[in-house]
Parts: structure tokens; sequence; C-alpha cells
């Protein structure tokens, strides 16, 4: 029992990041109907630029508190304009082609910056410098709770408050869902929907960037390919939860990150793949918009 | 100006084969990039170091010796094509490498097939050179590895209890483990739980956490540096305070930094591992050895280095022997290599074309450095 505790905390932090990266794909999703495929390379970028962040600014020698927040604002800022970049660059020449036009762009993107990284940064793997120092929040001899996992939930549970609150309270949040409803409407009341779009990618390439900053700190070994996986199963995640509902996402990232750990902990590793892909299968066939997901058909 | 360019391409071939004449290709494989980038790195620093020493001599059978590397980027399937590449493009009249057991047995069966003699300076897999009579290795097996490292435990340490975490998709990791379990059992102790991951994995709390609850009083990981690193780390953060133990995997410059908690190496501070040699020998041949890779290479050789510089000067020599660079004379005169002075110990190859060698069990001291604890002997 108190075993499962601990699986439960190591699956609940493993979560919070697949929520995190997932709730880029959903606002994407949400606003245009593209799986962005790149998103999960802008998640490895955001760990690279934390890493050389960190390092160039001395921050990675003498770790503060201060000195993580500021990495992982940096992290964010240059993720979001990178997510612009990618946007304006490669889908919004594409913006009234066939879905899947911009869907094999989006696979070309992610190619590049995958083999582009390898180039860049090298295939063989940095590890991230211990930008906070490992202690124990609280300890009995089958219990640890570490303030690394307390800390990545913190941090996401904030910022996908912030995002709630950025898309339900603000202008540009309400121009969101409004290109969300329907992108010609919205144009005709005035909404500047490129801008909307530009900034919808900013929004989701920040929390990837935030996702790769946090992985970095507990899994410090990053590579170019890093992003490949955990963008693939922050997919999942983000259909899971209903693909477009934002509190779906978080969902599904939870139930993926708690199910692939006690897989890994009770039956065997090798199943961790198999069973979580299984799940998505099971509760796509019970629920085919996803356990949040409620619009049905095409919208026209 | 087309003859001229006629001449000119003319004369350039014929520069081309008057040069090639004078030049022993040999071929390399290894990762140079990847997940275990520093055992390519390693091997193939040796490797040089052999090569230039032995090219300022006056090289190999009056012919300067060119070594013609490929990276296979730490994937058996690269591993694969590039051996490929080395014999139908390069024409090597012999391979060197690979350094993990399941890109060696990639690599070997293209080796076999061409009757060209593969080396392997530090694949301790038995199924390595049970691929033909081709393939040889300069090292010991996971057997005795496996074998010395449960001694050890059970021994040496006084330990009862132990868990397993191995790597389920590589044979090296598989073969030790298996070794590792069997003697351990065979001498009394217990095996409390067997645990796999896969190597790339970033995560391995589920498994440690359910490692944690049966108590082992060590756990021992046939990995390879990456995810010890990683996993040491872990473990730490789940607050297990048993000792890790594993084998030559673990031997790289960069273990101690990726196993950092707040110091680097902390997370596998007075932990054990298995290895072929131990840079604090007083041995003047390694000493030796270790001043001039230093010089040359600004850090101290770690094993794969030493083992990349002793597979180098092993291969010269039965190529010397042989007086010939036909693949199956030189193959014979492998076979025969008898007390070679090594860096890393004489070798004597056997007649299942391994090296009969000891190894030395190594401690990991504060900042990461090692220590040396004892030599096992075959």
């Amino acid at each position: 029992m108190q075993e499962f505790l601990q699986q439960l905390v190591n699956g609940i932090s493993w979560g919070a990041i697949y929520a995190l990266i997932a709730l880029g794909y959903t606002m994407v999703y949400g606003v245009l109907q593209l799986i962005n495929f790149a998103h999960g390379d802008v998640f490895m970028l955001g760990a690279f630029f934390g890493y050389f962040f960190s390092r160039w600014t001395k921050i990675a020698q003498e770790p503060t508190l201060f000195g993580f927040f500021a990495t992982l604002l940096f992290a964010m800022v240059a993720c979001a304009l990178v997510g612009m970049i990618i946007e304006r660059a490669a889908y919004k020449p594409l913006r009234l082609r066939p879905r899947l036009t911009v869907l094999i762009t989006a696979i070309g993107v992610s190619l590049l910056l995958e083999n582009g990284g390898q180039l860049i940064f090298g295939a063989d793997p940095k590890f991230f410098p211990s930008l906070v120092a490992e202690t124990k929040l609280y300890e009995s001899p089958t219990l640890v709770i570490s303030n690394l996992p307390m800390i990545i939930l913190a941090v996401s549970l904030v910022l996908m408050i912030l995002l709630r609150f950025i898309v339900m309270n603000t202008k540009i949040g309400k121009a969101m869902r409004a290109v969300a409803f329907n992108r010609e409407a919205a144009s005709l009341m005035g909404v500047n929907t490129n801008n909307v779009i530009s900034f919808t990618f900013a929004l989701g390439s920040a929390l990837a960037g935030a996702g790769g900053i946090l992985v970095a700190l507990t899994y410090p070994k990053i590579d170019p390919l890093m992003g490949l996986l955990p963008g693939l199963k922050a997919f999942v995640a983000a259909v899971l939860g209903g693909i477009g509902n934002i509190p779906g996402a978080v969902l599904g990232g939870m139930i993926l990150g708690v199910s692939e750990t006690m897989v890994a902990g009770y039956i065997s590793s090798t199943f961790r793949d198999a069973i979580a892909f299984a799940l998505l299968v099971v509760i796509l066939l019970v629920k085919p918009t996803g356990l949040l997901g409620s619009r049905v058909g095409e919208k026209v | 100006m087309r003859k001229l360019l006629t001449v000119a391409l003319t004369v350039t071939l014929l520069a081309g084969c008057a040069k090639e004449e004078n030049v022993i290709k040999i071929g390399e494989y290894g990762g140079l990039t990847g997940s275990t980038a520093t055992f390519g790195i390693s091997t193939k620093n040796g490797i040089d170091m052999a090569t230039e020493e032995l090219n300022a001599a006056g090289g190999l059978l009056n012919k300067r010796v060119e070594i013609i590397v490929e990276d296979d980027r730490c994937l058996a399937e690269e591993a694969a094509s590039a051996v490929k590449k080395l014999i139908t493009q390069d024409k090597v009249v012999a391979m060197l490498g690979e350094v993990a057991s399941s890109r060696s047995l990639a690599g070997a069966p293209i080796c076999q097939e061409n009757k060209i003699p593969m080396i392997t300076p530090s694949s301790t897999n038995p199924k390595v050179t049970e691929v033909g009579d081709y393939i040889f290795r300069i090292c010991f097996i996971d057997p005795f590895q496996g074998e010395a490292m449960a001694k050890f435990a059970y021994n040496n340490l006084g330990l009862r209890k132990a868990a397993i975490l191995k790597d389920s998709k590589n044979d090296y990791s598989v073969g030790l483990a298996q070794f590792f379990a069997e003697t351990f059992k065979g001498l009394g102790g217990q095996i409390v739980a067997e645990e796999s991951y896969f190597e790339g994995d970033q995560d391995f709390k589920a498994q440690l956490t359910s490692i944690k609850g049966k108590k082992p009083e060590t756990i021992f990981i046939p990995g390879y540096y990456t995810e010890v690193g990683l996993i040491a780390r872990q473990a730490r953060e789940l607050g297990i305070p048993a000792s890790l133990m594993g084998g030559d995997g673990w031997d790289s410059p960069k273990l101690a930094e990726i196993a950092t908690i707040k110091k680097p190496g902390d997370a596998l501070k007075d932990c054990y591992f298995s290895n072929h040699y131990a840079s604090d020998d007083p041995n003047p041949i390694i000493q030796s050895f270790i001043q001039k890779y230093k010089a040359k290479y600004n850090e101290v050789p770690d094993a794969m280095a030493v083992l990349g510089y002793d597979v180098a000067n092993i291969l010269f020599d039965a190529m010397k022997r042989a007086g010939s660079t036909e693949g199956s004379k030189i193959r014979d005169a492998l076979a025969q290599t008898t007390n070679f002075p090594g860096v890393a110990g004489s070798t004597t190859i056997d007649s299942a074309r391994n090296a009969r060698k000891p190894l030395v069990v190594l401690k990991i001291a504060e900042g990461g450095a090692y220590q040396y604890v004892a030599t096992v002997n075959p």
C-alpha cells in the first residue's frame, strides 16, 4: 500500500510533464484543427535553450532559485519565438490548403528540428546542470517525496491555471475561443485571426519550453531526439482527454503518466508503452471524442 | 581544355594508385556520437595513438597503416552498414570494433562472411566470438565478470540480498545479469527483485520503487554509463541506501557528471564495478601509458582507451608475424597470440578466440574518482 503511494507520486509528477506538453497540442488543435507534430521538438529546444542559457550566464555553476526561474523564463520566451517563427514560415502560407498538406508540413518541421538539432548541438547527449539541489521534503521508510517532482507539479499547475485564466478571462483569450469556434465569422467580427493564431502558437510553445526545463531538472539527459517519444505520448494524452479541450489535456496527461508508472512498477517495464497505448484504444472505443471532448461531427 | 582535364584526371588517378600501394587499410567501427559515445571516442583515441607510434617507427611490412573509422552512432543497424561499407568500399584488410556487444554482434557476421579478421577490444558477451573463426576479442567475458562481481558482493562485502536492474534489449546487460544471478544464488545469496529497462529511458522510478520495497543490500546494474548515472540519481532521490554494483559498461569520464546530486559522482559514492584496468595501479607499463595519453588528450584514459591501444598493437603484432595482409594468414597469426604484453595485462588468445585476463574491482570515491579495490584472476 505504501509502495502504491510512492508509485502514485512518481506517476503524477511524470504525468504533469505530459500534461504540460499536451496543452500545447490541444490549444493549437482547438484553434487551427492542426496537429502540430513539431511540438515535441519545441519541447526539446526548450531544454537546450535552458542548457545553453544556464551555462552562458554561469547559473549552472552556482544554482539559485532565482537562476532556475530566469532559465525557465528564458526558455519559455525563446520557445514562444520559435513557435511563432514556425507558424509564420511553415503553416501560414498553407492556411487555405487542405489539412493534409499542413499535417505533412508539420512532420517536415519536426524532422527539420530533430536533424538540425543533431547538426548544431551534436547527437551525443548533454547533461543538464542541477539548477535546483535535490532535497527530501518528506521521508519515511516507505514514502519519500523529494522537492523535484513537487517543483514540476507546482510549476505545471501554476502555468495551467495561468493558461486557463488567459483563455477564459482576457480579451485575447476570448478572441482565441472565437477563432476556435469559427475562424471566418471571427474575422468578420474584426478579430485579427493571424495575430490570434500567432499568439496561440507562442503560448503553446512556451508551455512546451517550460516542459523541457522541468523534465531536464529530474531527467538531466538531453539530446536532439528527446522530444520524439514524449511528444507522441503527449499527443496521446491530448486525444485521451479530448483533443481541443484544455482540462482534458491535463486529465489525459495525468492518466497516462500514472498508468505508465503503475505498469512499469507492478507488471513489467517491457509493457509500459504497450499498455499506455492499449488504454488509449479502449477509451476511444468507449468514448470516441476522448474523456472530456464534446464536439461531435465536423463543423462547417 | 578537355585534353587538359583528362590529363589532370589521369595523373590524379595514377597518383592515387601509387599511394594506395604503400598503405595498409584497417577498418574501425564504433559509436563516436550517440548514447555511449565516450566508448567509441576513447577506443579511437587509443587506436590512433598506437597507429601513430607504429607509423613513426617505420610502419608495418614497410607500409604505412591507415585506420578508416566509421561512426555507427551507437546503433546496431548502423554498425552492420558501417562494417559493410568498410569491407566493400574501403577494402580494409582487418576490422577493429565494437565496444558494445550488441553492435559487435551486428558487425561480426559480415566480417566472418567476407573472411576479414575482426577483433573487438571490449565486447564481453560470449556470443560475439561464437560467430565464427575470424572473430577475436582481447578482454574477459561476461560469465567471468558476472561471477567475479557476485563473489565480491557475497564474500568481500558480505551482502546476502541483491536486486538486479538490467537493460532487457542489450545482449551484454542480459548476459551479465544472468551470470551474476546464477553465481550469487549458488553461493547462498538471494535475488530479491529483477527489473528491467530499455536504453534511452529517462524514468526509472517505477522500477526502483518496487525494488526498494524488497529491501536489497545491493542493486546490480549491468548497464552503460548514461543510464547507470540516471538510475543512481533517481535511486538516491527515492531514498534507496543500497550500494550499486555493475560491470565495465560503467567506465566513462561522463559517469560522474551524470550521477550528480550536489557534487560530481555523489550519487554513486561507495559503489563498485568491475573493469579491465585501474588507473591507480603502480605498474610502470600502465603509468607510462597514462602519461603518454594525458600528454596527447589531456585526460586520464578509461579502460576503453587502454583496450583500444592494446587491440591495435595486438593486430599489428599478428600482421607482422603473418608477414602478409591476407585475411586467413592474419587470422592464423592472431589465434597464436601468446603472452602479448599489453597495457591491460598480458594477453593470450585461447582456442575459443577469447582472452584470459584478470579483472579489477574499482570503487567510486569522493568526486567520482576510481579507487582500486581488488584483482580477480580467472
